[in-house]
């Protein structure tokens, strides 16, 4: 059995930061493993261990830089990367979710894998669409923010976290894509031993050409147009001073609400 | 031009978000003078279909198969919807189910599709207003293309009011049942502690800026101090620090405190779902920009290992 997982770098910002165009300034930005993708990834490493024979592959669309965190993916478990990037790509601008799904689409033509796992969402963009616009496109069953997961031979049985301390239960034909939620599951730490391992693992680069593609799927219908901060709308009174002072400015206002009394 | 808008309703009651999708709806069709469409899908849909009729509302479109939410028969029927009533924008709730239908709708209609909209505009094209990194920026996209796909943030707009004269039509929808390859068998409620944070007065809780399991004791003397109940942002719960029945937000409990006291918490959209009814809300957290601000009554902007000390001293 073959699990392909999606990972992907996600950017956080700094506490303070500067836009430049369209973009916020890379000075202020922090590069991480998308934190729902580490879950997908620990949840294809648990069932690696637990199975006979089952390959983990990780597949990202992203630059070269992302490569220190594809390697995390790999010290944590997964037994190769593939890392699809050229310059158009680069070029391209914002990718939505239906181009990065054409691209992963491409992989899956290659991989054929059994079961695809990915994040419930990015913790940048934040689209939270790219998994089920994949298993649209290959006529794929699928489930979105799955925090439960019980594999049998042809049918996933998930668990779907809904609003309000509410899960669904579903029973999912496979092959699947299943976006993943966070805290189905304790993700690893990786090792010393993994962190040494993943420098030997393959990390495979492929261009669009490699994929099959032609630069026709970076044509996006959608056009990001601006980033700007928002304008505040809080009306908070900010407590200044040192921590003694504004504790002391919190803890009057706390009493006078009639707290600890 | 025509706007759609599919609502949702779950376990026999229509859920908010389809009463704000309403509004939603509606300014972008006022936008261009257009008419607005309702679908509701599956369980009873004429009850739906009652509880919908609200000002504002041109047609309601009722799909009668199916009980609950399936996303299988959720995506033809919104597919053969939108062929019949070709409208400009289908408009879907940002929610759970809406995560888990739109994306397939949207691919199957080869439309563009834009999550989790905060606000739009309607000029020369459509224009959605979203957010990103976690709220700090907001960025705005044009869809280029005649027809397409949004997916609306859950209480953003207000929900529409008011008794309408739409139409209510019944769609004959042809499921093919051999492509539904999902069943939904159950649902759970998530295990209850002892303690329902729902119900306490003051709420000292805790995220991620916490760093370590050990660290909650600051946190707990706090609490013990104001004589508080302690809840948590997701992480901590997902870190299994504190039990899932301490969870506010979106997926977890929503509550309603007097105060709410919001330490090492960013403020991101799910969270805040849990909590913004709250009376009075106190943020502390050393990044200024953090959302959690913009909905904060009071706030520090500082370490939150130098203030909550210092704030539990205050209180013995
Ligand atoms: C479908 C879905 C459902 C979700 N449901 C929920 C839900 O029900 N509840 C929920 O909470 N989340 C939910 N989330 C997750 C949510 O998107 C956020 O990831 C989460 O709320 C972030 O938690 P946080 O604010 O504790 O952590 P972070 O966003 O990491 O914020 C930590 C904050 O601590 C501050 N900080 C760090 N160190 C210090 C210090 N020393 N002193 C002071 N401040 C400090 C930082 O400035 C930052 O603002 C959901 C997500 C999805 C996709």
């Amino acid at each position: 059995m073959k699990i392909l997982v999606t990972v992907k770098e996600v950017a956080a910002v700094d506490d303070e930061f500067e836009v430049d165009g369209l973009a916020i300034d890379d000075r202020y930005l922090t590069y991480d493993l998308n934190e729902w993708d580490e879950y997908a990834i620990e949840e294809a490493v648990q069932i690696a261990e637990a199975g006979e024979d089952v390959e983990v592959v990780t597949v990202t669309v992203g630059p070269e830089d992302a490569e220190d965190t594809i390697r995390q993916a790999l010290a944590k478990g997964a037994d190769r990367a593939i890392r699809v990037w050229d310059d158009a790509i680069a070029e391209a601008g914002l990718l939505d979710p239906g181009t990065k799904a054409q691209l992963l689409e491409a992989v899956v033509a290659t991989e054929e894998p059994d079961l695809i796992l990915s994040g419930v969402q990015a913790g940048d963009d934040a689209f939270g669409a790219t998994g089920v616009t994949l298993a649209s496109r290959l006529g794929w069953e699928w489930a979105a923010v799955v925090n439960d997961l019980e594999l049998g031979d042809d049918v996933a049985t998930v668990h779907r976290e809904l609003e309000g301390g509410v899960e669904e239960l579903t029973d999912v034909e496979l092959p699947a894509v299943l976006t993943i939620q966070t805290g189905i599951n304790d993700p690893r730490y990786a090792s010393l031993r993994g962190i040494r391992q993943a420098q030997q693992k393959e990390l495979a680069v492929q261009s669009l050409a490699d994929v099959g593609l032609d630069s026709d799927v970076l044509d996006s219908p959608i056009e990001q147009t601006s980033l700007y901060e928002p304008e505040s709308e809080g009306e908070a009174t900010i407590y200044e001073g040192s921590a003694d002072e504004t504790a002391a400015d919190l803890a009057e206002l706390l009493r006078e609400q009639g707290v600890a009394q | 031009m025509t706007v759609l808008v599919v609502a949702e309703h779950r376990r026999g009651e229509l859920r908010d978000a389809s009463l704000e999708l309403l509004t939603a709806g509606r300014q972008l069709a006022d936008a261009t003078g257009g008419e607005l469409h309702v679908a509701v899908v599956s369980g009873d849909v004429e009850s739906y279909a009652d509880q919908l009729n609200r000002e504002g509302v041109d047609a309601i479109h009722t799909v009668a198969d199916g009980e609950e939410f399936n996303h299988d028969v959720y995506t033809q029927a919104v597919e053969q919807l939108f062929e019949a009533v070709e409208p400009t924008v289908l408009l879907l709730p940002n929610s759970v189910n809406g995560l888990d239908y739109a994306p397939a709708v949207a691919e199957r209609l080869d439309i563009p599709l834009v999550t989790d909209a905060v606000d739009f505009d309607y000029g020369d094209g459509l224009t959605v207003t979203r957010e990103m990194y976690g709220s700090k920026v907001e960025t705005t996209m044009d869809v280029d293309a005649p027809q397409a796909a949004v997916t609306v943030r859950p209480a953003e707009w207000p929900k529409a009011e008011g008794t309408g004269d739409a139409t209510v039509e019944a769609f004959d929808a042809a499921i093919d049942e051999s492509a539904v390859r999902s069943t939904v068998t159950g649902y759970q409620e998530v295990g209850g502690g002892d303690i329902d944070i729902s119900d306490a007065d003051v709420l000292v809780s805790v995220g991620r800026g916490i760093e370590e399991e050990d660290n909650l004791d600051i946190i707990h003397d706090l609490a013990e101090a104001l004589d508080a109940t302690v809840s948590a942002s997701r992480p901590i719960v997902d870190n299994g620090w504190l039990p899932k029945d301490r969870q506010v937000g979106q997926s977890g409990k929503v509550v309603t405190p007097d105060v709410y006291i919001a330490i090492g918490i960013s403020g991101a959209v799910q969270h805040v779902a849990g909590m913004k009814g709250a009376d009075t809300i106190v943020a502390i957290n050393n990044d200024p920009n953090a959302p959690i601000f913009d909905i904060a009554d009071y706030g520090i902007q500082d370490d939150l290992f130098d203030v909550v000390p210092a704030l539990t001293e205050q209180f013995s």
